[in-house]
């Protein structure tokens, strides 16, 4: 143990947990503006797949990562538009068109693959970024302070996304149609436009997430994304529905990851124990969402679709 | 012609095309194509354990006049189950279960289905049907190859394993392999990193960077999952050894040598078996001497000559017995 308590160490697992967080907190926190305002997104995994596929292609055929971020973002926004229309405009059960969407971003993700590219061909992913005099910053500014652009996007999103709901009126329509959207339709609020709006704006955020994920490894295979948008949603509940919440679940889940992975690499834990110890990321998981489960903050809409009249 | 004469006729008839279908059960025509079927966990492309095995099917192709059909990315094993079932149903001769975790199925499966051949692997499990086949590799060989050529290339002495679950195939190349970087040189650090997945690439990622924060220089892994690995060791330019295919085109920079799965070694047999009338249900291993395991050198990164040479002697030790990797 006292390998592992060691500085560099300790900032290399810092390091590694923050990367490891990032898909996490991108899909949760557009998971999070959904369920804001009402409207439950099992699909979350599925528009990750078509997004991480999105920004591979993109990037492998153009060389241009940007390229790739921007068809990530636009995939999980076509995706959005899509479960927007299931779920307002068709009405159809949240939970099961989201299991559709999964299912559906799955299969495409993987038979796109399989046409356009067929074998694992490494691309050039996200280089680090230094961030200027912060990444000067002795030994934390070569962890928190050197990592791909993304990285950064993730964690600005967290209070920029806390104020657009806490601080604009935007968000208070957001909570107000998660809450009682019968109350905010009287008055004027669109519920469908709002919602929409969500979906739009949390499908491309996983897409983005999913695109995150290609791009940091550089590769793309059959279900890259491995459960990643699965636990993204666990972490909205995680965090109580709150931008910083869900940014410490994120952070909880990927050092604790991040530190199994250590302890191994340094043999501090091994052959059955190193395999008790690998399943603590998905115990922790449990534990906390059995502890929050007790806890207010669940939009008092969420799932219910809303008809006017109703 | 009366009523009884359109009845009889009919009999005749009926009785004619069931002696001509049982004709048909009895046996193959030699132009009639062997039918293949096979289940894998990931995809056929997958530079791991699926596509070793399509591979060795198109191999065995050149020799034998086959039928081959594919299942892949079957990482749910009721799916897996559903299609196993299904093309022992659909008539085809052999259906293999590519995959240890298919076992449990496939015992449930392969006694409703005498006539079928069923062929399934990494194991040495037949589960006492004549009409099962296991297959599997000394896998541990292939690894202490790489482990001595490893051995001879590091030069921070700190070697970084990146594996998915400890079992089978995997946990004795791994073993191999940590046993032929100590053969060289004992005091070489391996650092053994068991994600406890076989598709979690990102994880595969962090484990492969925590081993180079560690001072690896020299990496090596198995399963679908060390795409993941693979791209942080272009990134640091530590050098990769690869197992079950060829590995180059993950990191034509990067990658040393890949032990081979040449499975045709034992879906030759199987064949065989079936042509000749003789199935029986065992077990078949594949190593060095018996050509079912071979070594694939990246000819764009080639060993020093003095490596090279060690490397031989390793393998030509293991063909003839007189090299042992010690792993049990």
């Amino acid at each position: 143990m006292s390998d592992f308590l060691t500085v560099s160490v300790l900032l290399a697992t810092l390091a590694s947990g923050i990367r490891l967080a990032t898909p996490f907190l991108l899909a949760a926190l557009g998971e999070t503006i959904g369920q804001r305002s009402g409207v439950l997104n099992l699909g979350v995994e599925g528009v990750m797949l078509l997004g991480a596929y999105g920004a591979y292609y993109a990037t492998l055929r153009t060389d241009s990562i940007l390229l790739g971020i921007l068809v990530s973002l636009i995939v999980g926004g076509v995706m959005g538009i899509v479960y927007g229309v299931v779920t307002l405009a068709l009405k159809a059960e949240q939970g099961i068109s989201g299991i559709g969407i999964f299912i559906f971003g799955l299969g495409l993700s993987d038979l796109l693959f399989q046409k356009q590219v067929g074998t694992p061909t490494p691309i050039d992913g996200l280089g680090d970024v230094a961030v200027p005099l912060l990444g000067d910053l002795p030994w934390v500014g070569e962890v928190i302070f050197h990592q791909n652009v993304l990285v950064y996007v993730a964690f600005l999103l967290v209070p920029v996304l806390w104020f657009v709901i806490n601080r604009t009126p935007f968000g208070l329509n957001v909570r107000a149609v998660g809450e009682t959207p019968e109350a905010a339709d009287s008055l004027g609020v669109s519920v469908d436009r709002t919602r929409y709006i969500t979906i739009f704006v949390g499908n491309a955020m996983a897409g983005l997430a999913g695109g995150a994920l290609a791009l940091e490894l550089g590769i793309f295979q059959q279900n890259l994304t491995n459960g990643h948008g699965f636990i993204a949603i666990a972490l909205v509940y995680f965090g109580a529905w709150r931008p910083s919440g869900v940014m410490a679940g994120a952070m909880v889940f990927g050092l604790v990851s991040a530190t199994v992975l250590q302890w191994k690499t340094l043999g501090i834990v091994v052959g059955t124990t190193a395999s008790i110890v690998g399943m603590f990321p998905a115990v922790l998981t449990i534990l906390v969402l059995v502890l929050v489960s007790r806890r207010t903050g669940q939009p008092s809409a969420l799932t219910r679709p809303f008809e006017r009249g109703h | 012609m009366g009523r009884r004469g359109w009845l009889v006729g009919l009999l005749a008839f009926a009785l004619a095309m069931a002696a001509c279908a049982e004709e048909e059960d009895a046996g193959r025509s030699a132009d009639d194509p062997i039918r293949i079927a096979m289940v894998g966990p990931s995809a056929s492309n997958d530079l791991a354990f699926t596509q070793s095995m399509v591979d060795s099917l198109d191999r065995l192709g050149q020799d034998y006049n086959i039928e081959v059909d594919i299942t892949d990315g079957t990482f749910v094993i009721e799916d897996a189950a559903v299609a196993i079932r299904g093309y022992a149903e659909d008539g085809f001769d052999i259906v293999l279960a590519h995959g240890s975790q298919f076992g449990g199925s496939l015992s449930e499966i392969a006694p409703d289905f005498p006539d079928t051949v069923f062929a399934w692997g990494t194991s040495r499990d037949t589960f006492g049907l004549t009409n099962v086949y296991s297959y599997s590799v000394q896998s541990d060989e292939g690894g202490f190859i790489n482990g001595t050529i490893a051995a001879h290339m590091t030069e921070s002495n700190i070697i970084g394993v990146v594996g998915p679950i400890e079992v089978g195939d995997i946990k004795l190349y791994i073993d191999g392999f940590v046993a032929g970087v100590k053969s060289v040189d004992p005091s070489i650090t391996v650092n053994v990193n068991y994600i406890d997945s076989f598709s979690d690439v990102a994880l595969a990622a962090e484990a492969a960077q925590a081993h180079v924060e560690a001072g690896a220089d020299v990496m090596t892994g198995v399963s679908q999952m060390v795409v993941g690995a693979t791209g942080v060791a272009r990134e640091h330019g530590v050098l990769w050894f690869g197992s079950q295919t060829d590995q180059v085109p993950l990191g034509e920079d990067i990658v040393v040598a890949s032990q081979i799965y040449r499975w045709d070694f034992q879906l030759s047999q199987i064949v065989e078996d079936l042509l000749n009338d003789e199935v029986s249900g065992r077990v078949i291993t594949a190593d060095f001497s018996n050509g079912g395991l071979t070594m694939a050198y990246n000819p764009g990164l080639p060993l020093a000559d003095d490596v090279q040479a060690a490397a031989d002697a390793v393998e030509a030790g293991l063909k003839d017995g007189s090299v042992s990797t010690g792993v049990e």
